[in-house]
Protein backbone atom coordinates (compact mmCIF):
# COMPACT_ATOMS: atom_id res chain seq x y z
CA UNK A 1 0.00 0.00 0.00
CA UNK A 2 3.10 2.49 0.56
CA UNK A 3 4.72 1.90 -2.33
CA UNK A 4 1.14 2.31 -4.36
CA UNK A 5 0.97 5.94 -2.30
CA UNK A 6 4.32 6.89 -3.32
CA UNK A 7 4.15 5.62 -7.08
CA UNK A 8 1.16 8.25 -7.15
CA UNK A 9 2.64 11.08 -5.81
CA UNK A 10 5.93 10.34 -7.74
CA UNK A 11 3.86 10.18 -10.92
CA UNK A 12 1.80 13.27 -9.91
CA UNK A 13 4.84 15.09 -9.14
CA UNK A 14 6.00 14.22 -12.32
CA UNK A 15 3.54 15.75 -14.23
CA UNK A 16 3.18 18.67 -12.22
CA UNK A 17 6.67 19.12 -12.87
CA UNK A 18 6.48 18.65 -16.59
CA UNK A 19 3.85 21.35 -17.07
CA UNK A 20 5.62 23.44 -15.17
CA UNK A 21 9.02 23.77 -17.22
CA UNK A 22 7.38 22.58 -20.08
CA UNK A 23 7.27 26.39 -21.68
CA UNK A 24 10.99 27.36 -19.64
CA UNK A 25 12.82 24.53 -22.20
CA UNK A 26 14.31 25.78 -24.88
CA UNK A 27 16.01 23.51 -27.46
CA UNK A 28 19.68 23.80 -28.52
CA UNK A 29 19.17 24.95 -32.02
CA UNK A 30 16.90 27.80 -30.43
CA UNK A 31 14.08 28.73 -32.09
CA UNK A 32 15.44 27.10 -35.36
CA UNK A 33 12.52 24.97 -37.10
CA UNK A 34 13.68 21.04 -36.38
CA UNK A 35 11.99 19.61 -39.09
CA UNK A 36 13.80 21.63 -41.90
CA UNK A 37 17.27 19.94 -43.16
CA UNK A 38 20.24 22.12 -42.80
CA UNK A 39 22.06 23.03 -46.09
CA UNK A 40 24.78 20.95 -46.35
CA UNK A 41 28.40 22.46 -45.94
CA UNK A 42 30.00 23.66 -49.18
CA UNK A 43 32.34 21.10 -51.26
CA UNK A 44 35.28 22.67 -52.31
CA UNK A 45 36.74 20.86 -55.12
CA UNK A 46 40.30 20.74 -56.13
CA UNK A 47 42.33 22.43 -58.79
CA UNK A 48 42.93 20.72 -61.26
CA UNK A 49 43.99 23.51 -63.65
CA UNK A 50 47.41 22.58 -64.21
CA UNK A 51 51.04 23.60 -62.60
CA UNK A 52 50.72 26.75 -60.11
CA UNK A 53 53.33 28.90 -60.55
CA UNK A 54 55.60 29.39 -57.03
CA UNK A 55 54.76 32.15 -54.68
CA UNK A 56 58.55 32.44 -53.12
CA UNK A 57 61.87 31.17 -54.43
CA UNK A 58 62.37 27.33 -52.43
CA UNK A 59 58.52 27.16 -51.92
CA UNK A 60 57.16 23.19 -52.18
CA UNK A 61 55.53 22.96 -55.67
CA UNK A 62 51.54 22.52 -54.56
CA UNK A 63 49.66 19.33 -56.34
CA UNK A 64 47.58 20.78 -59.08
CA UNK A 65 45.28 17.32 -59.02
CA UNK A 66 43.52 15.49 -56.57
CA UNK A 67 45.42 13.01 -54.22
CA UNK A 68 42.62 11.56 -51.92
CA UNK A 69 42.75 8.19 -52.99
CA UNK A 70 46.77 7.71 -53.55
CA UNK A 71 48.23 5.39 -51.09
CA UNK A 72 51.09 6.88 -48.93
CA UNK A 73 52.36 4.90 -46.30
CA UNK A 74 55.44 2.66 -45.40
CA UNK A 75 54.88 -0.26 -47.99
CA UNK A 76 53.93 1.96 -50.97
CA UNK A 77 54.03 5.45 -52.01
CA UNK A 78 51.96 6.03 -55.26
CA UNK A 79 52.82 9.83 -55.73
CA UNK A 80 56.34 8.42 -56.83
CA UNK A 81 54.72 5.61 -59.57
CA UNK A 82 54.89 9.08 -61.83
CA UNK A 83 57.42 11.51 -60.57
CA UNK A 84 59.90 8.99 -59.51
CA UNK A 85 62.41 8.09 -62.04
CA UNK A 86 62.00 6.83 -64.82
CA UNK A 87 58.32 6.50 -64.81
CA UNK A 88 58.47 10.37 -65.01
CA UNK A 89 59.44 9.89 -68.83
CA UNK A 90 56.56 7.58 -69.83
CA UNK A 91 54.28 9.50 -67.67
CA UNK A 92 54.66 13.01 -68.92
CA UNK A 93 55.18 14.18 -65.07
CA UNK A 94 57.65 16.08 -63.49
CA UNK A 95 60.54 14.67 -61.71
CA UNK A 96 61.10 14.81 -58.27
CA UNK A 97 63.74 17.05 -57.29
CA UNK A 98 67.38 16.04 -57.30
CA UNK A 99 67.65 17.34 -53.55
CA UNK A 100 65.61 14.59 -53.10
CA UNK A 101 67.80 12.13 -53.35
CA UNK A 102 70.49 13.13 -51.03
CA UNK A 103 69.80 12.65 -47.64
CA UNK A 104 70.57 14.91 -44.51
CA UNK A 105 74.32 13.86 -44.59
CA UNK A 106 75.11 14.60 -47.96
CA UNK A 107 75.08 11.12 -49.34
CA UNK A 108 73.95 10.35 -52.88
CA UNK A 109 71.27 7.69 -53.24
CA UNK A 110 69.60 5.96 -55.68
CA UNK A 111 66.14 6.55 -54.19
CA UNK A 112 63.89 8.68 -52.93
CA UNK A 113 65.79 9.47 -49.16
CA UNK A 114 62.99 8.32 -46.70
CA UNK A 115 63.34 11.53 -45.13
CA UNK A 116 61.64 12.97 -47.84
CA UNK A 117 59.26 10.20 -48.56
CA UNK A 118 56.05 11.43 -46.84
CA UNK A 119 55.53 14.07 -50.03
CA UNK A 120 52.14 15.35 -48.45
CA UNK A 121 54.11 16.94 -45.57
CA UNK A 122 55.58 19.86 -47.85
CA UNK A 123 53.63 18.92 -51.11
CA UNK A 124 49.75 19.78 -50.87
CA UNK A 125 47.11 19.90 -53.58
CA UNK A 126 45.01 23.48 -53.49
CA UNK A 127 41.44 24.16 -53.30
CA UNK A 128 39.46 26.96 -54.82
CA UNK A 129 38.42 27.46 -50.64
CA UNK A 130 37.92 31.49 -49.19
CA UNK A 131 40.97 31.68 -46.37
CA UNK A 132 38.77 31.69 -43.04
CA UNK A 133 41.55 34.44 -42.01
CA UNK A 134 42.23 37.19 -44.36
CA UNK A 135 45.96 37.09 -45.40
CA UNK A 136 48.40 39.79 -46.44
CA UNK A 137 51.29 38.03 -47.79
CA UNK A 138 52.60 39.51 -51.23
CA UNK A 139 55.07 37.48 -52.58
CA UNK A 140 58.52 38.70 -52.41
CA UNK A 141 59.43 37.29 -56.36
CA UNK A 142 58.94 40.10 -59.18
CA UNK A 143 56.41 38.85 -61.54
CA UNK B 1 34.90 -64.06 -69.60
CA UNK B 2 33.23 -65.18 -66.59
CA UNK B 3 33.32 -63.18 -63.21
CA UNK B 4 35.12 -65.83 -61.29
CA UNK B 5 37.97 -66.67 -63.93
CA UNK B 6 38.80 -62.27 -63.99
CA UNK B 7 42.39 -62.00 -62.08
CA UNK B 8 40.51 -59.10 -60.25
CA UNK B 9 37.24 -59.99 -58.72
CA UNK B 10 37.49 -56.72 -56.95
CA UNK B 11 36.18 -55.00 -59.87
CA UNK B 12 33.91 -57.32 -61.46
CA UNK B 13 30.78 -55.28 -60.33
CA UNK B 14 32.36 -52.01 -62.67
CA UNK B 15 32.47 -54.83 -65.52
CA UNK B 16 28.76 -55.91 -64.51
CA UNK B 17 27.35 -52.02 -64.53
CA UNK B 18 29.15 -51.60 -67.98
CA UNK B 19 27.68 -54.81 -69.51
CA UNK B 20 23.91 -53.35 -67.98
CA UNK B 21 24.56 -49.95 -69.42
CA UNK B 22 25.81 -51.51 -72.99
CA UNK B 23 22.30 -53.45 -73.06
CA UNK B 24 19.61 -51.70 -74.59
CA UNK B 25 16.34 -52.04 -72.51
CA UNK B 26 14.06 -54.55 -73.24
CA UNK B 27 11.84 -53.23 -70.43
CA UNK B 28 11.70 -49.19 -70.98
CA UNK B 29 10.35 -47.70 -73.74
CA UNK B 30 12.48 -45.21 -75.76
CA UNK B 31 9.76 -41.72 -74.65
CA UNK B 32 10.00 -42.92 -71.17
CA UNK B 33 13.97 -43.06 -71.45
CA UNK B 34 13.98 -40.02 -73.30
CA UNK B 35 11.96 -38.31 -70.32
CA UNK B 36 14.17 -39.55 -67.67
CA UNK B 37 16.86 -38.58 -69.19
CA UNK B 38 15.96 -34.79 -70.00
CA UNK B 39 14.62 -34.54 -66.49
CA UNK B 40 17.56 -35.45 -65.01
CA UNK B 41 19.41 -33.12 -67.38
CA UNK B 42 17.45 -30.10 -66.24
CA UNK B 43 17.79 -31.47 -62.50
CA UNK B 44 21.36 -31.64 -63.10
CA UNK B 45 21.82 -28.37 -64.67
CA UNK B 46 19.79 -26.39 -62.49
CA UNK B 47 22.21 -27.83 -59.38
CA UNK B 48 25.02 -27.27 -61.22
CA UNK B 49 24.25 -23.48 -61.29
CA UNK B 50 22.78 -23.48 -57.79
CA UNK B 51 26.56 -24.14 -56.76
CA UNK B 52 28.03 -22.20 -58.94
CA UNK B 53 26.02 -18.86 -57.38
CA UNK B 54 26.68 -20.57 -54.09
CA UNK B 55 30.35 -19.97 -54.63
CA UNK B 56 30.69 -16.59 -56.36
CA UNK B 57 29.35 -14.28 -54.22
CA UNK B 58 30.99 -11.95 -51.53
CA UNK B 59 29.60 -14.23 -48.52
CA UNK B 60 31.25 -17.03 -49.55
CA UNK B 61 34.86 -15.23 -50.31
CA UNK B 62 34.45 -13.66 -47.12
CA UNK B 63 34.12 -16.94 -45.67
CA UNK B 64 37.87 -17.45 -45.43
CA UNK B 65 39.53 -15.35 -42.71
CA UNK B 66 42.80 -14.85 -45.11
CA UNK B 67 39.83 -13.01 -47.57
CA UNK B 68 37.67 -11.21 -44.81
CA UNK B 69 40.25 -10.04 -42.49
CA UNK B 70 42.85 -8.37 -45.58
CA UNK B 71 41.70 -7.89 -48.44
CA UNK B 72 38.29 -7.49 -47.84
CA UNK B 73 38.45 -4.70 -44.98
CA UNK B 74 40.80 -3.05 -47.43
CA UNK B 75 37.89 -2.83 -50.30
CA UNK B 76 35.70 -1.47 -47.39
CA UNK B 77 34.69 2.31 -48.02
CA UNK B 78 36.75 1.82 -51.53
CA UNK B 79 34.33 3.75 -54.18
CA UNK B 80 33.40 0.21 -55.29
CA UNK B 81 31.89 -0.54 -51.67
CA UNK B 82 30.38 2.84 -50.81
CA UNK B 83 29.41 5.03 -53.27
CA UNK B 84 26.10 8.04 -53.94
CA UNK B 85 24.01 5.21 -55.77
CA UNK B 86 24.92 2.19 -53.79
CA UNK B 87 25.94 0.22 -56.82
CA UNK B 88 28.08 -2.13 -55.60
CA UNK B 89 30.68 -4.31 -57.78
CA UNK B 90 31.67 -6.86 -55.26
CA UNK B 91 34.69 -9.98 -55.14
CA UNK B 92 33.28 -11.91 -58.18
CA UNK B 93 32.32 -9.04 -60.19
CA UNK B 94 35.92 -7.81 -61.09
CA UNK B 95 37.95 -11.08 -59.98
CA UNK B 96 35.83 -13.98 -61.78
CA UNK B 97 35.29 -13.89 -65.62
CA UNK B 98 31.64 -13.79 -66.34
CA UNK B 99 31.32 -15.74 -69.59
CA UNK B 100 30.61 -19.22 -69.20
CA UNK B 101 34.52 -20.99 -70.40
CA UNK B 102 36.87 -18.61 -69.09
CA UNK B 103 34.51 -18.70 -65.51
CA UNK B 104 35.13 -22.50 -65.43
CA UNK B 105 38.58 -22.25 -66.00
CA UNK B 106 39.43 -19.86 -63.52
CA UNK B 107 36.75 -22.36 -60.60
CA UNK B 108 39.12 -24.83 -61.45
CA UNK B 109 42.33 -22.98 -61.13
CA UNK B 110 40.88 -21.86 -57.47
CA UNK B 111 41.66 -25.36 -56.74
CA UNK B 112 44.95 -24.69 -56.14
CA UNK B 113 43.53 -21.74 -53.31
CA UNK B 114 42.16 -24.43 -51.57
CA UNK B 115 45.55 -26.35 -51.22
CA UNK B 116 46.85 -23.27 -50.18
CA UNK B 117 44.27 -22.63 -47.70
CA UNK B 118 44.91 -26.23 -46.18
CA UNK B 119 48.47 -25.57 -46.11
CA UNK B 120 48.03 -22.22 -44.66
CA UNK B 121 49.95 -21.00 -46.53
CA UNK B 122 48.90 -16.97 -45.62
CA UNK B 123 47.04 -17.72 -43.07
CA UNK B 124 48.35 -15.07 -40.66
CA UNK B 125 48.86 -11.04 -42.05
CA UNK B 126 52.86 -11.38 -41.83
CA UNK B 127 52.24 -14.35 -44.20
CA UNK B 128 49.94 -12.27 -46.35
CA UNK B 129 51.78 -9.73 -46.45
CA UNK B 130 55.01 -11.49 -47.32
CA UNK B 131 53.35 -13.08 -50.68
CA UNK B 132 50.99 -10.29 -51.45
CA UNK B 133 53.58 -9.07 -54.36
CA UNK B 134 53.08 -12.35 -55.85
CA UNK B 135 49.41 -12.45 -55.14
CA UNK B 136 48.64 -9.02 -56.77
CA UNK B 137 51.05 -10.06 -59.70
CA UNK B 138 48.78 -13.27 -60.37
CA UNK B 139 45.99 -10.44 -60.61
CA UNK B 140 47.87 -8.06 -62.45
CA UNK B 141 48.55 -10.57 -65.62
CA UNK B 142 44.98 -11.92 -65.31
CA UNK B 143 43.50 -8.57 -65.74
CA UNK B 144 46.16 -7.39 -68.90
CA UNK B 145 45.20 -10.96 -70.26
CA UNK B 146 41.77 -10.67 -70.56
CA UNK B 147 42.01 -6.67 -71.34
CA UNK B 148 40.65 -5.80 -68.12
CA UNK B 149 36.85 -7.91 -68.78
CA UNK B 150 35.87 -7.33 -64.64
CA UNK B 151 36.48 -3.66 -65.41
CA UNK B 152 34.91 -3.66 -68.61
CA UNK B 153 32.10 -5.51 -67.84
CA UNK B 154 30.56 -2.43 -66.78
CA UNK B 155 32.41 0.43 -67.28
CA UNK B 156 33.32 0.52 -71.31
CA UNK B 157 35.03 3.24 -73.09
CA UNK B 158 31.93 3.59 -75.79
CA UNK B 159 29.75 4.41 -72.93
CA UNK B 160 31.96 6.99 -70.72
CA UNK B 161 31.12 10.24 -70.67
CA UNK B 162 34.95 11.97 -70.71
CA UNK B 163 33.10 15.52 -70.78
CA UNK B 164 31.94 14.62 -67.18
CA UNK B 165 35.21 13.44 -65.74
CA UNK B 166 37.85 15.56 -63.84
CA UNK B 167 40.44 17.14 -66.82
CA UNK B 168 43.40 14.81 -65.71
CA UNK B 169 40.92 11.69 -65.58
CA UNK B 170 40.04 13.47 -69.07
CA UNK B 171 43.09 13.37 -70.74
CA UNK B 172 44.01 10.21 -69.12
CA UNK B 173 41.63 8.38 -70.53
CA UNK B 174 41.93 9.72 -73.92
CA UNK B 175 45.76 8.89 -74.12
CA UNK B 176 44.90 5.10 -72.94
CA UNK B 177 42.48 5.04 -75.99
CA UNK B 178 44.50 5.77 -78.48
CA UNK B 179 47.17 3.83 -77.18
CA UNK B 180 44.81 0.75 -77.03
CA UNK B 181 46.17 0.46 -73.08
CA UNK B 182 42.99 -1.54 -70.66
CA UNK B 183 42.10 -0.77 -67.15
CA UNK B 184 44.63 -2.13 -65.16
CA UNK B 185 47.72 -0.73 -66.93
CA UNK B 186 47.03 2.39 -64.66
CA UNK B 187 44.32 1.63 -61.88
CA UNK B 188 45.93 -0.71 -59.66
CA UNK B 189 45.01 -0.84 -55.96
CA UNK B 190 42.33 0.88 -56.32
CA UNK B 191 40.20 -1.33 -54.78
CA UNK B 192 42.67 -3.10 -52.42
CA UNK B 193 46.04 -1.63 -50.85
CA UNK B 194 49.14 -2.36 -52.68
CA UNK B 195 51.57 -4.62 -51.94
CA UNK B 196 55.23 -2.87 -50.34
CA UNK B 197 57.37 -2.34 -53.63
CA UNK B 198 54.45 -2.04 -55.97
CA UNK B 199 55.72 0.52 -57.99
CA UNK B 200 59.00 -1.08 -58.92
CA UNK B 201 57.25 -4.30 -59.01
CA UNK B 202 54.94 -2.81 -61.70
CA UNK B 203 57.83 -1.73 -63.77
CA UNK B 204 59.62 -5.09 -63.65
CA UNK B 205 55.98 -6.93 -64.55
CA UNK B 206 55.38 -4.29 -67.43
CA UNK B 207 59.03 -4.81 -69.05
CA UNK B 208 58.41 -8.28 -69.01
CA UNK B 209 54.96 -8.41 -69.95
CA UNK B 210 56.31 -6.66 -73.13
CA UNK B 211 59.27 -8.61 -73.70
CA UNK B 212 57.10 -11.73 -74.10
CA UNK B 213 54.36 -10.10 -76.15
CA UNK B 214 56.96 -8.47 -79.04
CA UNK B 215 55.70 -4.96 -78.14
CA UNK B 216 58.52 -2.47 -77.27
CA UNK B 217 59.41 -0.99 -73.82
CA UNK B 218 59.66 2.62 -72.80
CA UNK B 219 63.03 4.32 -73.37
CA UNK B 220 64.29 6.49 -71.41
CA UNK B 221 66.89 9.02 -70.34
CA UNK B 222 69.68 8.36 -67.45
CA UNK B 223 68.41 9.52 -64.33
CA UNK B 224 69.33 13.78 -63.61
CA UNK B 225 69.27 12.94 -60.45
CA UNK B 226 71.92 10.30 -59.96
CA UNK B 227 73.92 10.74 -63.01
CA UNK B 228 77.30 10.32 -61.53
CA UNK B 229 77.37 6.62 -60.99
CA UNK B 230 80.55 7.14 -59.08
CA UNK B 231 79.13 9.32 -56.58
CA UNK B 232 76.30 7.14 -56.14
CA UNK B 233 75.68 4.91 -53.50
CA UNK B 234 72.30 2.99 -52.38
CA UNK B 235 71.73 2.74 -48.85
CA UNK B 236 73.74 5.63 -46.39
CA UNK B 237 76.59 4.23 -44.75
CA UNK B 238 76.34 2.73 -41.28
CA UNK B 239 78.16 5.40 -38.62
Amino acid sequence: MKTRILAAVMALGLLAGGALHAEDVKALPGDAPTNQVNAPPPVFSVNESGRVERTYRQQPPVIPHRIDRYEIDVKVNQCLRCHDWPNNVQENAPMVSATHFIDRDGNKLDKVSSQRWFCVQCHVPQADAKPLVDNTFQPAAAK
Amino acid sequence: MSNTASPRPRFAWLLAVWQLLRRPSAKFSLGFLLIIGFGAGVLFWVGFNWGLELTNNETFCRGCHEMNDNVYQEYRTTIHDQNRTGVRATCPDCHVPHEFFPKMKRKLEASNEVLHKLLGTIDTRQKFESHRIELAQHEWARMKGNDSHGCRSCHTFDNMDLTKQSPRARLRHEQAQDQGKTCIDCNKGIAHKLPAGAVEAERAFNEKWNADHGLPNTPFPANPAVSDPAATITTAPEK
